[in-house]
């Protein structure tokens, strides 16, 4: 029997990103609030130290923050016809655990959707007619649009100190920034990133094809900053363990660094950890939520009743949560009925490398250090003449040199013996790779239900993922990987490049992003959409469910930046709308 | 709900833990110590540690460009890794039931690294015996290639486990052994890092990141073991 706690006004399934925006928006708004995370507390001090966490072994490759498939995991097949198996360890994506989330571990790459990503069906059916689209894509737009977001993008750029360069401001296009994205109303927090070698012969070979460079906007501070809630953060020492790793020095935006040390001491919010969520309970009626259930370290369950149940898991367990707390329709992708686990999307993700002549020092370096042209993402071309729709970016990163994981060789060099010795002494310090940084549409039949076979360890029905890459994002992968070559060919003094595909079915071995979406989407109705445009549960008014899980379909971007934004927006219809009259939100 | 005075302390903590630690790259770490070598075995017996030597001496050899896999300490890296939660597999789904599934699935198999190791091994050994009449790590370095080859092509097919799978997993634990950090066994006197030119957990290049085409003057170091000689 599970020990019933006393209740509190507001639940959060888990203590990463969102819910720390929500934990400090509603105890800002009175409430009594308490976050449920699965994993452990962590802290810049001790956890992430510099004599602690520059240990590339431990964390990128044993991979020491992450979930661990023993516990909680998820079943693949690349289509209806196979049968899902576990993935039995960690690969494609990497979920986050433990306070924190995956925002301690991210890059920093932060963005913003562009306008016409909000309306995806309707602007393409538009530019392009009805047909051009496949049959079985189930892109739709969304219910709200970047003029809605961006005060609330803006809000989430100041917490987090984002480094970076205006291109659009108030519609006025700016020298040196995105002139493709939708207008901000003011500038960044803080200027770029300092340019490294490697980007700044890709700004100049990019300028030189008549392609417009811009600094990836960076949630790696590139001077010291105080946020407006008063949390200070240092000046980025580029030390090349962004990715997979927490920051020791206070410079990446994190919930550690931007949030907690004002939400955590305050008196009406309070966490648990090691406390893993495995109900969301409904009264008898079905249509509100009473609170969770929680298992603690010692497998003791505890009922936590709530007023208000905010999901603020990753995508894939907030859809894991709703199918096994049997809210909503789940979707069935032969009817094309039912929304839970509707539009799963990923990411695709294709690189050339380039080796250059001089040397690059490619492991001093920032998880947001990269230059970028968005001239062939979203519909920033004409698509007019290829047949597909949506596109990516292009990006010379400088992540840092981490030498497991990050050496690039050329084509053709040996897997090992004296001439993979050899290349890796002429390369190492020679060499860069460009992203191809590429949305993923949504498909009738990718989706996500629950696994009738393998089981997780509290006895739940794993999630099970059934996904594959699809003719109109592989060919636009391969438009835009054409792209990214003529760059490779243009820059000065490269030896020469080597290019890596994306090609082929989608396999769950190979690490390509943490960029899973959809499966609880937003909308603007309940036969579309799990959730409607405030990230109210249509089912369910008292759940709100947050993060990117409600992307109806995946752009060309990094997904933090809108998860950042959407959660504002939410947490401003819940403070100034719902709690002064709980219910359905119109 | 917050206090002033709480709040306004923990910020100046924080600000202060920041400085604090931007000021550590000012200060060298003490020189690396003289290394001996790790023998004792955690999860190899005598026969698999002199066929994983033998390995680690053709993955990365030794030669003109300098010391090789094998003087880098690889082989007590990997001993570690297996007798560790990596080798007993400590955080895979380990559950049946069990099926083949596609290569886009993942490993599928029912063994711990440390399992597919000492299983490899065995049937690399019983088929160089059958071949050569000797076991792998007596082979002339040009056999061991010819082996090794085979193994990454799947062209030997081993009774036990697929050869393709057990090859990779060894080139990646040789590639971890080489370049990790020496804390852990292996990229001795920081034989791997010293080959490649990478200066190891350094933290702080505000200084040198915009002097393109400038080599990193400082020498290697390690989380633990202090920085290399000059």
């Amino acid at each position: 029997m599970a020990t019933k706690l006393k209740s509190v006004d507001a639940v959060l399934v888990g203590f990463g990103w969102t819910a720390a925006i929500i934990g400090q928006e509603l105890t800002e708004a009175g409430l009594q609030v308490v976050a449920l995370e699965r994993g452990p507390f962590r802290d810049t001090v001790p956890d992430f130290s510099p004599t602690q966490i520059q240990d590339e072994l431990r964390y990128a490759v044993r991979k020491a923050t992450f979930e661990e498939p023993d516990r909680e995991t998820l079943t693949f097949r690349n289509d209806a016809s196979q049968t899902a198996l576990p993935m039995r360890q960690l690969g494609s994506f990497l979920p986050g655990v433990g306070v924190g989330g995956a925002g301690v571990h991210w890059n920093g790459q932060n963005w913003r959707f562009m306008p016409t990503d909000f309306k995806m069906r309707s602007h393409c059916e538009q530019r392009y007619g009805k047909k051009f689209l496949p049959d079985d894509m189930t892109i739709q737009d969304w219910p709200l649009t970047y003029d809605d977001l961006e005060p609330y993008y803006d809000k989430w750029e100041y917490l987090c100190g984002i480094s970076g360069k205006a291109g659009n401001l108030n519609g006025t296009i700016q020298d040196g920034g995105n002139p493709f994205e939708g207008a901000r109303k003011r500038e960044f927090p803080l200027p770029p990133l300092k340019r490294c070698a490697s980007t700044a012969k890709f700004d100049e070979a990019a300028k030189s094809l008549g392609l417009h460079p811009f600094p990836c906007p960076a949630g790696n501070a590139s001077l010291p900053y105080t946020n407006p809630l008063g949390v200070k953060m240092g000046q980025c020492t580029y030390c090349g363990y962004c990715e997979w790793f927490g920051c020791a020095n206070y410079s990446k935006a994190s919930p550690q660094t931007t949030i907690l040390p004002v939400l955590l001491r305050k008196d009406n919010f309070s966490y648990k950890t090691n406390a893993t969520v495995t109900r969301i309970n409904l009264d008898s009626t079905g249509k509100k939520a009473t609170g969770v259930t929680y298992v603690d370290a010692q497998g003791r369950e505890f009922e936590q009743p709530a007023d208000l149940v905010v999901l603020c898991a990753y995508s894939l367990h907030n859809v894991h949560l709703l199918l096994t707390s049997k809210i909503g329709k789940p979707y069935d992708p032969v009817s094309g009925e039912g929304v839970v686990g509707k539009n799963y999307a990923y990411q695709m993700s294709a690189y050339v490398d380039v080796f250059f002549d001089e040397i690059v020092n490619p492991f001093m370096g920032a998880g947001a250090l990269g230059q970028v042209v968005d001239d062939f993402n979203g519909d920033n071309f004409d698509h007019g003449p290829h047949g597909f729709i949506g596109g990516g970016y292009i990006c010379m990163w400088q992540t840092g040199g981490r030498p497991i994981l990050q050496h690039y060789l050329p084509t053709g060099t040996p897997k090992w013996g004296g001439g993979f010795k050899k290349a890796l002494k002429e390369n190492y310090l020679r060499a860069s790779s460009m992203q191809i940084h590429g949305g993923v549409m949504s498909f009738r039949q990718n989706h996500l239900d629950l696994d009738p076979t393998y089981r997780d360890i509290f006895g739940n029905p794993l999630l099970r993922l059934t996904f594959d890459f699809q003719k109109n994002d592989l060919d636009m992968e391969k438009f835009v990987t054409e792209r990214a070559v003529e760059i490779a060919k243009a820059v000065k003094g490269n030896r020469g490049y080597n290019v890596r595909p994306r090609e082929g079915h989608y396999g769950i071995v190979e690490y390509q992003t943490t960029h899973n979406t959809g499966g609880a989407i937003i909308g603007d109705s309940p036969s579309n959409s799990v959730i409607n445009k405030y990230c109210q549960s249509w089912d369910v008014p008292n759940l709100f469910v947050m993060g990117a899980s409600a992307y109806p379909q995946n752009p060309g971007y990094n997904p933090t930046g809108t998860v950042g934004a959407l959660t504002y927006w939410a947490a401003d219809a819940i403070r100034s709308r719902y709690l002064k009259n709980p219910g359905a939100l119109a | 709900m917050p206090t002033f005075s709480r709040r306004s302390f923990l910020i100046a903590s924080a600000t202060a833990s920041a400085t604090a630690c931007s000021r550590i790259p000012n200060t060298l770490p003490p020189e690396y110590p003289e290394q001996t070598r790790n023998d004792a075995p955690l999860f190899l017996d005598a026969s698999e540690r002199r066929f994983i030597d033998a390995a680690c001496a053709r993955i990365i050899p030794k030669d003109e460009l300098g010391p090789g896999a094998l003087e880098a300490g690889v082989p007590d890296f990997i001993d570690r890794q297996l007798a560790g939660p990596f080798g007993q597999a400590g955080t895979w789904y380990m559950q049946g039931p069990w099926s083949k599934g596609s290569e886009e699935q993942g490993y599928q198999l029912k063994f711990t690294p440390a399992q597919l190791y000492r299983h490899a091994i065995h049937n690399i050994d019983d088929y160089c015996n059958t071949q050569f009449k000797k076991t792998f790590a007596s082979l002339s370095p040009d056999e061991q290639d010819r082996v090794l080859t085979g193994l990454e092509k799947g062209e030997i097919e081993l009774p036990d486990v697929p050869s393709k799978t057990f090859f990779k997993m060894l080139l990646q634990n040789v590639t971890e052994g080489f370049f990790a950090d020496p804390m852990y066994g292996g990229n001795r006197d920081f034989i791997g890092w010293k080959l490649i030119g990478f200066p190891g957990p350094r933290y702080n290049y505000v200084a040198e990141i915009e002097q393109y085409g400038k080599p990193y003057p400082l020498p290697p170091v390690s989380l633990k073991l202090g920085r290399a000689k000059a």
